[in-house]
């Protein structure tokens, strides 16, 4: 296919979403192992997370070789995005629903 | 090997022991089968990272995946009263430190010179792949030489439904689904067929098979069934039971076939071999889908009486 | 030390690491959890080992792959006898 032609310009630009993003990722992880409640935690993980990934599917695109590559990493994040909502949705209602001994379900969580 | 390389192996590394060593170590049976679940996905990079895509999607799927939710299950059937009663441990900390370490040295150097040898089998393998039918070395090896050892894997997965049906059906009452849930269950559940059907079709020429494909289908029907909305699925079901059995049968059939026209048992005849592999394939699929959801949900109580 | 080498050891290390929580644990799923781990380091050696030349070893692969599914038919029947145990002695 060969659409894009790798240019140093595109080649710098990636890198700065590509550290950018493991800048969220590093945040997100500091988040949920320092913030106090199950809610804060799922807000920072899932957060980062959605944010890291996409700039990491961003930077990727930059140096991607072709538009397929390109797609099927969008399809993955769009995906991720997905199930990381739902999932904290469910943790977060079973940390509701739970609520009582905290100090379980925070271990748990 | 660069250092960066060495940096990403090494942290993998470092990763997994720590990560096994939790798992056995932490208080928390809970937090033992997340931790191992998260091993398993650890797994399936260092898969990648040997060269092995494969293996990487059979481990997440089947080894991180359906693993994880059989623990998680069995994890919600022992009572908590016999969780949290301490057990004794059976062997003192010591001899059973002792005896794993000697053991560990001689395995140590039982590989230390193994990275220097060769194996005879991979120009073997690499000599026949124009007879074997299709492009995929791995799923050449598994459908054409070594169709046995396949055929024979499959009759361990019925066995192994088999026995688990001999036991109480003991799937505990499931709480309602949330419907959040449940709209997200619809969106993923044929977009695992879709997904498994691509890596069926792409296995002759590239990474994926029929195992990859029947650990995604299960996991889609999984996903259905534990949000209600898949009914409950049971032995007595005369689909089922064709799907299960289906898997072995086809490939027993095409076996004796082959015995009967001469090529011996499962040797295809010459110009067949892709086609009746895809064949075999295909129902191989359905089987351990079908199997594995069985396996992993369990018959509810209502099915079998 | 070359790649293969470091995970051929990391695969022993796994092992090992599972054989001694076969033997120091009494909890039945921890130690179906332990067998899991033991099998995962006998696949390690058998990745690594797989990755000895240019192109990857499809045997070890279609071994290993086989190795998956029988790993969790066995875990999955071993599961049930547990928990079956558990709910004879809860009756």
């Amino acid at each position: 296919m060969g659409m894009t032609v790798i240019t140093p310009l595109l080649y710098w630009l990636s890198w700065i979403f590509l550290l950018l993003s493991a800048g969220f990722f590093i945040a997100g992880t500091v988040g949920m192992l320092r913030f106090p409640d199950i809610y804060s935690r799922l807000h920072a993980v899932t957060k980062a997370d959605t944010l890291g990934l996409g700039l990491l599917v961003i930077g990727l695109s930059l140096r991607a070789d072709d538009l397929y590559s390109v797609g099927i990493m969008i399809l993955i994040w769009l995906l991720v995005m997905g199930s990381g909502a739902t999932a904290c949705q469910l943790l977060a209602r079973y940390g509701r629903e739970s609520e009582g001994d905290t100090e379980a379900d925070d271990v748990a969580s | 090997m660069s250092l960066h390389e060495w940096m990403l192996d090494g942290t993998l590394g470092l990763l997994v022991l720590i990560l096994a060593v939790a798992v056995l170590h932490v208080r928390s049976l809970y937090i033992s089968i997340v931790l191992f679940i998260a091993f398993g996905l650890l797994l399936a990079l260092i898969w990648a990272r040997l060269g092995a895509p494969d293996l990487a999607l059979a481990e997440a799927a089947i080894g991180a995946g359906l693993t994880g939710t059989l623990l998680l299950a069995a994890y919600g059937r022992v009572s908590e009263r016999r969780r949290k009663a301490e057990e004794p441990l059976d062997w003192h900390a010591g001899p059973a430190l002792l005896l794993s370490l000697i053991i560990a040295v001689i395995l140590m150097r039982a590989v230390w010179p193994l990275p220097d040898l060769d194996s005879a089998l991979v120009p073997a393998v690499a000599d026949q792949m124009a007879q074997s039918g299709v492009g995929h070395p791995v799923t050449a090896v598994l459908l054409s030489f070594r169709a046995w050892d396949t055929l024979l894997e499959l009759l361990v997965l019925l066995l192994a439904f088999m026995a688990v049906r001999q036991l109480l059906p003991s799937l505990p009452r499931q709480p309602e689904a949330w419907p959040l849930l449940q709209a997200w269950s619809r969106l993923l559940a044929p977009l695992s067929v879709l997904i498994g059907g691509y890596l069926l079709w792409r296995g002759s020429a590239d990474p994926g098979g029929a195992f990859q494909a029947g650990a995604l289908l299960a996991a889609g029907a999984i996903l259905l069934r534990l949000t209600g909305l898949l009914p409950a699925l049971g032995w007595h079901h005369f689909w089922i039971r064709a799907l299960i059995l289906g898997g072995c049968m086809v490939f027993l059939a095409i076996g004796v076939a082959g015995y009967w026209l001469g090529t011996g048992f499962l040797g295809y005849a010459d110009g067949w071999a892709g086609p009746l592999i895809l064949l075999i394939e295909v129902f191989a699929t359905l089987s351990i889908a079908t199997t594995l959801t069985l396996l992993v949900i369990g018959e509810t109580r209502e099915v079998r009486e | 030390m070359t790649q293969v080498l470091f995970y051929l050891i990391l695969g022993v290390c796994l092992w090992a690491l599972g054989l001694y929580g076969l033997l120091r644990l009494k909890e039945s799923i921890r130690r179906i959890i332990s067998v899991n781990i033991m099998g995962s380091g006998v696949f390690m050696v058998m990745v690594a080992l797989a990755a000895r030349s240019e192109d990857p070893d499809p045997v070890m692969h279609a071994l290993v792959v086989t190795g998956l599914v029988v790993a969790i038919s066995a875990t999955a029947f071993a599961l049930r006898l547990s928990v079956a145990d558990v709910q004879e002695d809860d009756q």
